[in-house]
């Protein structure tokens, strides 16, 4: 038995809460799963199929590879191509397709691009190749952020100076008003994300109840996890009182990790950022400080960029804003699969794409 | 790509910690969590730990559903 999964797995309590969902009396209740790990339990589990049409689940922006610009990637992509840069990323990034190469074919041309699990192993790289310059690729929401900062403060104690990182990290609730304010999406609830809750607690969420009437639960990732929190949202719905409330107590308090918060905001300040498929959102990403403009990947190594260019036929945009489903894309499982990805939603094992064409969906919407 | 795995505290040196998880040892950092103890468990990110698992609040919930449940 492993600790905390176990328990959360429980196929009687799972099958037991799917039936009190479906019993309920209120019809047609529309939430948005923010966060591509929920997507991607959603659909391992076939909820999004066994709570349809009592409860239709739409997917939303939270997938770090997926939102990140194009032309963002374009940069990584360049930036790789340096004989004298080491490129350090998550796993993910490396089969994103960019507007002409991908990270993946610059390393078999010869590019040095590593795979990390941790940006401390990107800092060991560094350490390793004083005669390189390491670039680390940031991406993440505020749960990743934390830890990217943490190591950037390890890197300056240690007097590491070829040690850098190309910020594209972004920020969860100012996208989500965007998305709101945009009208494009009528839900009647979000499961806002649990790991990116870790680090910034409920609070920051509070305005989407009070100014848009919507609830809000913040979830964990097992399958009882996902359950409880949309029993939660169907019970704020039949009693219209829209609140945040938080299914995933033994992971998230209200204010969250004070600490990682800290670290956070000592190394990054906040700024706007190129969402794909969205555009700029102002607040909605971090750039380096003052005191950390050494770290700084972009003014470090500035690259020239041909135009970037958005791959024809591919609905990832609309995907990300929750305005399509992959079922609407005429690629997707033909010309698009996970091993010939077009489109960021097909890469990331979070991507929705990737989720529908792995577990299968014809009767989701 | 927020993935993070409930992992037990070994050990702690200093600010980095040995994990275990599914019979796995790994090396973590726990600057993000000074409160953490040996014996906790820790939710794992990118190498670092980013919250101490509530044990309380874990069990509080699985019994939560239950008498949800029975209550229908
Ligand atoms: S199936 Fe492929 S091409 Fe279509 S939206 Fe998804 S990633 Fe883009």
């Amino acid at each position: 038995m492993i600790r905390f999964l176990d328990e959360y797995r429980n196929p009687e309590l799972a099958r037991q809460l799917v039936e009190r969902i479906r019993d309920r009396p209120i019809e047609g209740l529309r939430f948005m799963e923010f966060c591509g790990g929920h997507t991607a339990a959603i659909m391992k589990h076939g909820l999004r199929q066994l709570l349809y049409p009592k409860v239709e689940l739409l997917s939303g922006p939270g997938c770090p590879v997926c939102v990140t610009a194009i032309s963002d990637l374009d940069k990584a992509i360049a930036l790789a191509r340096e004989p004298e840069i080491i490129v350090a990323t998550f796993g993910d990034m490396l089969k994103v397709p960019g507007s002409y190469s991908s990270l993946q074919k610059t390393r078999a041309e010869g590019g040095d691009v590593r795979v990390v699990y941790s940006p401390l192993d990107a800092l060991e790289i560094a350490q390793r190749n004083p005669e390189k310059s390491v670039v680390f690729i940031g991406i993440g929401f505020e749960t990743t952020a934390p830890a990217i900062a943490a190591s950037l403060l390890d890197a300056k104690n240690q007097g590491v100076t070829n040690f850098f990182l190309l910020s594209l990290h972004k920020l969860c609730p100012p996208v989500i008003k965007v998305l709101l304010d945009s009208g494009e999406i009528k839900i009647d609830g979000i499961i806002c994300p649990g790991h990116v809750s870790v680090i910034i607690g409920s609070h920051p969420y509070e305005f989407i109840p009070r100014d848009y009437g919507i609830a809000c639960v913040i979830a964990g990732f097992e399958p009882l996890d996902i359950l409880l929190a949309i029993d939660m949202l169907v019970g704020q719905n039949e009693r219209a009182q829209p609140e945040v409330e938080i299914a995933y107590r033994r992971g998230v308090t209200s204010d969250g990790n004070t600490q990682a918060k800290r670290i956070m905001e000592q190394v990054f300040k906040v700024d706007e950022a190129d969402w794909r498929g969205i555009g700029i959102v102002a607040e909605s990403g971090l750039r380096l400080r003052e005191e950390y403009q050494a770290f700084n990947a972009e003014s470090t190594f500035p690259v020239e960029l041909p135009p970037a260019l958005e791959p024809k036929g591919c609905l990832c945009g609309e995907i990300l804003r929750g305005v399509m489903t992959p079922l609407d894309c005429k690629l997707f499982g033909k010309s698009c699969t996970p091993e010939y990805p077009v489109g960021p939603c097909m890469v990331s094992s979070e991507g929705t794409c990737a989720a529908y064409f792995l577990y299968g969906d014809n009767h989701g919407r | 790509m927020c993935l993070a795995v409930p992992s037990l505290i070994k050990s702690i040196c200093s600010q980095t910690a040995e994990v275990e998880l599914s019979g796995i040892t790994r090396k973590v950092s726990v600057v993000l969590t000074p409160e953490v103890k040996v014996g906790d468990y820790v939710l794992v990110h990118a190498g670092y730990s980013i919250s101490v698992i509530d044990e309380i609040e874990a069990q509080e919930t699985i019994k939560m559903i239950g008498d949800m449940l029975k209550d229908d």
